[in-house]
């Protein structure tokens, strides 16, 4: 196991309707893609009594009616229905497009990040929009994507005092990770650009335009650009 | 159709209902009325289904104006209320008309009251819930906790043909030192003195205490000295027992996602109203419980629920 991905599933009990079942222990694209197999799975093929499967980074927590079922029945319908895997069929992660407007006053940190690294801000942008992010995990608040696959060149802390107000829509830099902000909201991350996507639709049933596992790929526009995709999506 | 305008909104009051399922993993917390007990009952006193949409009221009352005629009940939390300046009690249903005013005050006991009116709370629904999560800004009414002037709508529904109420020996007492029953895990492995701190210790409820988590204070847990104090995010659940560095406890509730701190006990589900009904300087004592008889308290809670609605049918 160099990279972490456990052999069998570890189950954890989480409360008296909860079933904790981690892969691995560690944040590692090989473990998430594991849990996003098995979310796939337990959605397509639901043991009676679960309600919602809820995936992370490392590991997937089941929430059943105890009514109906338990921990010990659902560990063995797990354990079937992982050896069952590689007989069905995952389809391949969706890839979204986001397009970002770097810099500027959309991405203060942008020069921060920049000197963190000893690049300039044109590689900051370049690197980070070449790269292709696995979204890991969705959470802390609505929609907010933890993407895993940022390059090292790109690693920068947190800033030390956390912004009360970060904008909607702002990507942003923490230590090995990248991400978005559906929604405004108080906010340590190092920002360096904003998409004008509207990223939550809470009409629609699937609010968000991603999920879990998914990979995102960030598309550099200009401003004026920006200005022109931030209209229309007002209309 | 219009059923209240607000002329005082009180501390903390939102729309809710059973809570919002299915998006958890998009990070969309289940929200919902924290005392699930008291939230159940105040709809069977109006004979609403059970998802219908309640007004959750925190420590401090709120006045209202009636603007159309309907049946009202009031539970939860113990507290002293007024129909045009003629006490009204808990626990039972009454009919207003319009232009009535209806003045809840101070709780007595107990933190949260549920006012559950005919046809329930008429707000949209958002993702399959009428819930108000804040943070959000989503669900309930604009996503946010009521404000003097505004209009309150219900849904259809009869009026009841006699007033309904709960029996006494059935309405559920508030103390101000809770027994708080409590699961292992998922992470009691990451303590061991811990442990013993965690039950044999009483914690007082601190001024942090709201529907995302309530932060306790007491004793200081200690997390085996091996072993790491945070962990890799994953997702919480309500009555989870966070342990963070500081080692203070807090119970988290129904406004968190995910999380990335240790968790040594989570409270089982039927003492998560007790927890609800806890305020600032409360205290809590943690009593262990194994998952089976957990399980079982949990089937005793849907048939008594069950019990009480026929209770309440009959009462009337």
């Amino acid at each position: 196991m160099q990279n972490g991905l456990f052999k069998k599933p570890f189950f954890r009990i989480a409360g008296d309707r909860g079933l904790l079942v981690e892969y691995g222990d560690r944040i590692d694209p090989d473990i998430n893609n594991k849990v996003r197999s098995m979310t796939i799975v337990m959605e397509k093929e639901s043991p009676k009594g679960v309600l919602e499967t809820i995936p992370t980074y490392r590991s997937l927590l089941i929430i059943y009616d105890p009514t109906i079922t338990n921990p010990e029945k659902l560990k063995k319908e797990i354990l079937a229905l992982e050896e069952r895997l590689f007989q069905i069929k995952i389809p391949a992660p969706d890839t979204v497009e986001i397009p970002v407007c770097y810099g500027g006053e959309f991405g203060p940190d942008i020069q921060f990040v920049a000197d963190h690294n000893s690049i300039t801000k044109d590689d900051v942008v370049r690197i980070h929009s070449e790269a292709e992010y696995q979204i890991y995990m969705i959470g802390f608040t609505p929609g907010f994507p933890f993407l895993g696959g940022l390059p090292k060149k790109l690693h920068t802390p947190r800033l030390e005092t956390p912004r009360s107000f970060v904008p909607e829509r702002s990507v942003g830099i923490a230590n090995n990770q990248t991400g978005i902000y559906p929604l405004a909201s108080p906010g340590g991350w190092q920002l360096i650009g904003k998409t004008p996507l509207k990223l939550f639709a809470p009409e629609h049933s699937n609010p968000f335009i991603y999920k879990i596992g998914d990979r995102i790929k960030f598309k550099p526009i200009s401003a004026e650009d920006y200005t022109r995709l931030a209209g229309e999506v007002k209309k | 159709m219009d059923v209240f305008s607000v002329l005082t909104p009180g501390a903390y009051t939102t729309v809710q209902d059973y809570g919002r399922y299915g998006y958890q993993q998009v990070g969309i917390p289940v929200s919902g009325a924290l005392d699930s007990f008291a939230f159940g009952v105040s709809n069977m006193l109006v004979e609403n289904p059970v998802d219908c949409a309640v007004l959750e009221i925190t420590i401090m009352g709120c006045r209202f104006e009636v603007l159309s005629e309907a049946d009202i009940a009031i539970t939860g939390a113990e507290i002293v209320m007024t129909l045009n300046e003629r006490p009204v009690e808990c626990w039972r249903s009454f009919r207003v008309k319009s232009g009535d005013i209806l003045d809840i005050k101070q709780v007595k006991s107990g933190c949260r009251a549920y006012l559950a009116v005919t046809g329930g709370i008429d707000v949209p629904k958002v993702m399959g819930s009428r819930s108000t999560y804040v943070a959000g800004n989503i669900g309930g009414y604009l996503g946010r906790p009521l404000k003097q002037k505004d209009a309150i709508k219900r849904g259809e529904g009869s009026l009841l043909n006699s007033a309904r109420h709960l029996s006494s020996a059935l309405v559920p007492q508030y103390p101000s030192n809770a027994i708080i029953h409590a699961v292992l895990g998922p992470q009691d492995d990451f303590f061991d003195e811990g442990l013993k701190t965690l039950f044999d210790s009483e914690f007082m409820v601190s001024p942090k205490a709201d529907r995302m988590g309530y932060r306790l204070q007491g004793p200081v847990i200690k997390h085996r000295e091996e072993m790491q104090k945070s962990i890799v995010s994953e997702p919480s659940v309500p009555g989870g027992v966070q342990i963070p560095a500081d080692g203070q406890p807090i119970i988290l509730m129904v406004e968190q996602t995910v999380g990335g701190y240790a968790k040594i006990a989570t409270v089982i589900s039927t003492d998560l109203c007790k927890v609800a009904q806890t305020t600032p300087g409360d205290t809590i004592r943690f009593e262990q419980v194994t998952l089976e008889a957990a399980h079982s308290l949990y089937r005793e809670r849907q048939r008594l629920m069950q019990e009480i609605g026929e209770l309440i049918a009959d009462s009337s």
